[in-house]
């Protein structure tokens, strides 16, 4: 972040971020299978995508809530609605792509993957939604090295 | 003598028109054995010096500098005063003669002779005839180098010449791009200032020459053979630039230019430089620059994204601060720590007053690195800060920002280093200590489990501190911390409510004797919820670190025990597992104070082995088996008993061990409370039951293996029969396993002679018969034994160790007992937890497992090639729990030569083979070494065929290989990429969660690897 340039929203609501998920007897039974549940699929949302502004994860900035993460395994569908912390957060594409490229990358072929804003919180939310679900405009965007570049940083975890 | 000066004449010479360099050596060596003098050798230069080619010259000089620089101790006065006049005539001389005469200039200057006067001539001509920058980087050095020997010989000479010779300095190093140079100009540059040469009219000018290299930017060519890191230029840059306050006026307008830079790095070195400002400028240096230097730290912390420019910040801040704080204040100017910090508190105040907002956390660290300056600038934060985060507490309803107020809060409560109050002086809380326990004790009482968590460190940090807790309020923190104990069920809370009534009763024994020990008492004894009588257990001893405490806590958990054992509570096994555990943390605290010790050996441990005993006798006569008879439970008591033991000084010490081993040895019970025993008891006999007295041995052990080894053991060898005896006839694995544990205890502390060889010649001769008696019932006691004795001798470097250790090795093919053999490898190399370690002041000499690992891998490995297929398994296991064993420097440097047969371990169908080698690799391969990258593709299938087992914790650990790998060259691993990904993604879709885990985290990292913005 340059010294000079001026943030969007320099001073943003911070929430509570909710605690490890608790590990249960039945996680390390080798027997239990696991659905993939809403609490996984947020937990991978939440720790390692990074805000494009702040160094939050989008979880503090109440951008990803488990609520609007909705995930059906049996019918393989995954659906996450985005928060974008102000209305005119021109930043909204970048998160929702940084979402989209997670999940293609860390959820097996099988789901389908919709992922849009949250209705009434962002001033363009069609235009925004209509680029997110056209699967080729998605793919085109992540053929352009320097938007990579900017997901992959979006999506770069620190610690291992 | 004309013979030498011919000889002379042929050695120049040749130097000077035969262009023989080694002549030169030559020479110098003539002059230094006293063959010819320097006198000789400059008439015998005599012609080619003054010759009319400039070449002829120069080599003339060259070879007279040469010679110099090996003889230049052995000069006269006379002769050194005469050389530097012919020198700095030389530097007039036509421009191929300079990098010469500057070589013999060099060497002239280290002469112990030097005559007074001629530095500073030597100087007035360099600066004079020299233009250095439009010099050869050698003769550059050089120049540094005549300043630096110059400096540290004649520096009241040089001090003479003024502010000129600074002046000289600013025009020679001014361009100089060199990092090696750089290095030395800036140890000059050091120097003028640290040593007070004059500055004269040229501080601005040296700082000009010195900072225009700030920041530094520099990044060493690959394999650059002078190891000049970026780090070493910013220190001793930061060292000039520091080093005085009268560049104060330049650097700090340089460095508020330079925190506006895009530049990561440039920011941190500015904070840095700033904070190193710190130390020598005072108020008059700062005070113009403030509000400026204030604004650019504040905007750094605010919006930074790394912590590293955040963490500097706070530092700069402090350093500011701190520095402000010394100033001596007069009369008439008005106090300037005290407008700073009302500069920073207009800044970072409001923001606390937003709990919901991100800014309030760089606030609160900005104030708090403010206000941990210094005792006075605490004061002043304090005073405005505090009130205004008590009022917003208690204006503020939500749960969630009254904790992150009572959080920063926090931060103000606990002083640091520095702002810690002289002694005699109150802490600055004072005034508020009424306010601050009121919310303390109110968050204390919601429901709320993060305001309660965050209330209980608080107090911690209150109670640290003197005079802020009333007697009246430690007594309704202690009521507070007793409710939570005994009713809050989150465990978060439970475990910081224990940690501060440990903190407190360290410090206020008296009001946890008289108010919270026997309200936990009445609940352990009468609660039936088992949660919370476990939380009790625990309180029980977290407070127990004062003998006052100990004394009224300790009857509290005997109590338990007597009752479990009689049955007149129904306590479960894990219940009084917990309670030894309690008793064990409690016996911890002997080793600091040693009352506590005694009052174990004179109380506590009697009762333990007389309800143990107790215990034992009535399972034998009459089959009723209390708790107290259960392995799990007697497994816990070890430690509680040789904790103790191991506290013990000498004389309680000796007694100890006298009444344990008669005690074992011939029944006599006369010290242990209750004395209602029969007469006769053996309790080293061995019993067919599994729940008779021989399974105290466990306790023997814990008394007598962990005293100090200077004790001596009463009738050891009556023991040490008795032992053998009783791990060659009993069957019950608890009684002889624990039964060899102190046999080998006893062995290891044994001091070397006749007595502990004649010991061992007996046993292993006994180990011997029995293990080759194919068909014998009791080869797996001796080779318990076998294994226990290997440890002991092992870890003192007995010389009878290898003896044993290769009779494990050979018992590796053995069709029985392999694979106990293999795994016994994990016991001879992991550390025992309750003999045979350290803290039992056993005999371990250091780097065994090294040494063991060092002299036996070759066994293991041709025992591996020689094995037959279905046996090599065992092989790979005892291999893999040495190698996990070991210290990770000695994993790294044995890697390449184990690494064929770690592979082969990868390939083998036993999972647990499977899974330590995987879990040994796993840190190995995040630093991977040289001989790893020509196996990677051997490595990548085997690990990626892993991903697919079927156990659980095989996939996860062969995942978080391939994680671990993703972290090598780029270069190296790029070509394996689509494969990774491609097996991974058959992870993502694991029915374990766990693994699904590992599998994201993993595919997560490759996908970015060689990707735009990945790495």
């Amino acid at each position: 972040m340059a010294g000079g340039t001026r943030l969007e929203n320099a001073n943003p609501l911070i929430f509570q971020r909710s605690g490890e998920r608790l590990l249960t007897v039945t996680d390390e039974d080798e027997d239990v299978a696991d659905p993939i549940d809403d609490r996984e699929i947020f937990d991978i949302l939440s720790k390692s995508i990074n805000d494009p502004e702040h160094p939050l994860s989008l979880e503090e900035l109440n951008v990803v809530e488990q609520m609007r993460v909705n995930v059906s395994d049996e019918e393989s569908t995954v659906s996450v609605e985005f928060t974008p912390t102000i209305p005119h957060c021109s930043m909204a594409t970048l998160i929702g792509l940084s979402i989209k490229v997670k999940l293609l990358r860390s959820l097996p072929d099988r789901f389908k993957i919709d992922v849009h804003i949250t209705p009434g919180t962002h001033a363009s939310e069609d235009a925004v939604n209509k680029q997110l679900a056209d699967k080729e405009r998605v793919a085109a965007a992540l053929e352009n090295s320097q938007l990579l570049e900017v997901v992959n940083q979006c999506l770069y975890t620190r610690s291992m | 003598m004309a013979a030498d000066n011919s000889l002379l004449l042929g050695l120049v010479e040749e130097f000077v028109s035969g262009q023989v360099d080694s002549k030169a050596t030559e020479t110098a060596s003539g002059v230094k054995t006293g063959q010819f003098t320097i006198l000789q050798l400059v008439e015998a230069l005599g012609l080619s010096l003054t010759s009319s080619q400039p070449h002829t010259r120069g080599r003339g000089v060259q070879l007279l500098s040469q010679v110099l620089q090996e003889c230049y101790s052995c000069l006269s006065e006379r002769e050194v005063e005469v050389l530097i006049a012919f020198y700095e005539n030389r530097l007039k001389d036509h421009y191929v003669i300079t990098p010469h005469v500057l070589q013999g200039l060099k060497a002239l200057t280290k002469c112990s002779v030097l005559p007074p006067g001629s530095a500073v001539s030597i100087l007035r001509s360099i600066f004079q005839d020299v233009h250095v920058q439009s010099l050869m980087l050698a003769e550059r050095s050089c120049v540094y180098n005549i300043l630096i020997s110059l400096m540290e010989s004649r520096e009241e000479e040089l001090k003479g010449l003024g502010a000129d010779f600074t002046f000289g300095f600013v025009q020679s190093v001014d361009g100089e791009r060199d990092p090696r140079n750089l290095l030395l100009a800036f140890q000059v540059a050091r120097n003028i200032i640290h040593r007070g040469y004059d500055l004269g009219k040229f501080v601005e000018e040296l700082f000009e020459v010195t900072s225009c290299y700030f920041p530094i930017d520099f990044s060493p060519p690959p394999n650059d053979p002078h190891g000049i890191t970026q780090e070493d230029l910013i220190l001793s840059l930061r060292n000039v630039l520091t080093g005085t306050s009268r560049f104060a006026e330049f650097l700090l307008p340089l460095i508020i230019e330079k925190l506006d830079s895009d530049v990561q790095s440039a920011k941190v070195d500015s904070l840095q430089t700033l904070a190193a400002c710190g130390l020598t400028y005072s108020h008059k240096e700062l005070a113009e620059f403030l509000p400026g230097l204030w604004s650019a730290i504040r905007r750094e912390v605010f919006q930074t994204a790394s912590e590293r420019v955040e963490s500097a910040g706070l530092s700069a801040l402090a350093a500011l601060t701190s520095s402000l704080s010394r100033s001596v204040l007069s009369s008439d100017s008005e106090d300037s720590l005290q407008v700073f910090l009302n500069l920073v508190l207009k800044d970072c105040q409001h923001h606390l007053c937003e709990p919901d907002l991100k800014l309030v956390w760089p606030s609160t660290k900005l104030l708090q690195a403010a206000a941990g300056a210094s005792y006075r600038a605490s004061l002043i934060v304090s005073a405005a800060v505090i009130p205004a985060l008590l009022e917003q507490y208690n204006n503020r309803t939500q749960c969630a920002q009254r904790r992150t107020l009572l959080e920063v809060l926090q931060g103000f409560v606990q002083p640091s280093p520095l702002s810690r109050p002289a002694d005699g002086v109150e802490s600055v809380l004072v005034a508020f200590q009424q306010s601050l326990c009121s919310v303390v004790f109110s968050a204390l009482a919601e429901s709320s489990a993060g305001l309660q968590v965050t209330a209980t460190r608080v107090l911690t940090a209150l109670g640290q501190q003197p005079c802020l807790l009333a007697q009246t309020d430690v007594e309704k923190a202690v009521d507070h911390l007793t409710r939570l104990i005994l009713e809050e069920e989150d465990t978060q809370v439970s475990l910081a409510v224990v940690e501060c009534s440990g903190s407190l009763a360290h410090l206020h024994p008296k009001a946890f004797i008289s108010r919270m020990i026997p309200r936990l008492k009445e609940e352990i004894l009468s609660e039936c919820n088992a949660a919370v009588r476990l939380r009790c257990v625990t309180a029980v001893a977290s407070v127990s670190s004062q003998l006052s405490v100990v004394q009224e806590s300790t009857p509290v958990l005997l109590q338990v025990l007597a009752s479990a054992h009689t049955g007149s509570c129904s306590f479960s096994v894990e219940e009084v597992s917990a309670v030894c555990i309690s008793l064990q943390r409690i016996a911890a605290h002997a080793r600091d104070t040693e009352e506590i010790g005694r009052f174990f050996h004179s109380n506590i441990i009697p009762r333990l082995l007389g309800l143990a005993l107790q215990a034992a006798l009535q399972s034998r006569d009459s089959g009723h088996s209390s708790p107290l008879t259960d392995e799990a439970v007697l497994s816990a008591l070890v430690p509680v008993i040789s904790t103790a033991c191991a506290a013990l000084q000498s004389e309680s010490a000796s007694r100890m061990a006298a009444q344990a081993v008669s005690l074992f040895l011939d029944g006599d019970v006369s010290f242990l409370p209750e004395n209602a025993f029969p007469s006769q008891i053996q309790l080293l006999q061995s019993q067919a039951e599994s729940r008779g007295p021989s399974q105290l041995v466990c306790l023997l052990m814990a008394c007598v293996c962990s005293l100090p080894r200077s004790v001596d053991i009463p009738e050891i060898d009556r023991l040490l029969v008795q032992l053998e005896e009783l791990i060659c006839t009993c069957s019950h694995l608890f009684s002889y396993t624990f039964a060899a544990k102190c046999f080998a205890g006893l062995v290891n502390k044994r001091p070397a002679g006749e007595a502990l060889d004649a010991v061992l010649e007996r046993v292993l001769k006994r180990i011997s018969v029995e293990l080759e008696n194919g068909s014998s019932s009791q080869r797996t006691q001796a080779f318990t034994l076998l294994l226990w004795v290997a440890k002991a001798l092992l870890l003192r470097y007995h010389p009878l160790s290898t003896a044993l250790t290769d009779k494990l090795f050979a018992l590796l093919s053995d069709p029985e007992l392999g694979s106990q053999a293999a795994d016994g490898f994990c016991v001879l190399m992991s550390d025992s937890p309750d003999v045979l370690n350290r803290s039992c002041h056993a005999d371990v000499r250091i780097m065994y497992r090294q040494r063991f690992f060092a002299e036996n891998s070759s066994k293991l490995v041709e025992g591996f090639n020689s094995a037959e297929q279905e046996k090599k398994s065992c092989y790979l296991k005892a291999l893999s729990h040495i190698v996990n064993n070991l210290p990770r420097e000695v994993q790294l440097s044995e890697l390449p030569a184990l690494l064929p047969l770690l592979l082969e371990a990868l390939s083998c169908p036993d999972r647990e083979v499977q899974f330590s080698t995987l879990s040994c690799m796993q840190p190995v391969l995040l630093e991977p070494p040289e001989a790893l990258r020509n196996q990677l593709e051997a490595l990548f299938s085997r690990m990626l065929a892993l991903t697919s087992s079927p156990h659980m914790k095989v996939r996860i650990a062969s995942i978080r290989c391939v994680h671990a790998l993703s972290r090598l060259p780029e270069h190296v691993v790029l070509p394996f990429r689509a494969r990774v990904l491609k097996a991974l993604a058959v992870c993502l879709d694991d029915r374990k969660r766990l693994v699904r885990n590992e599998a994201v985290a993993a595919r997560g990292q490759w996908f970015l690897l060689g990707s735009p913005g990945g790495r």
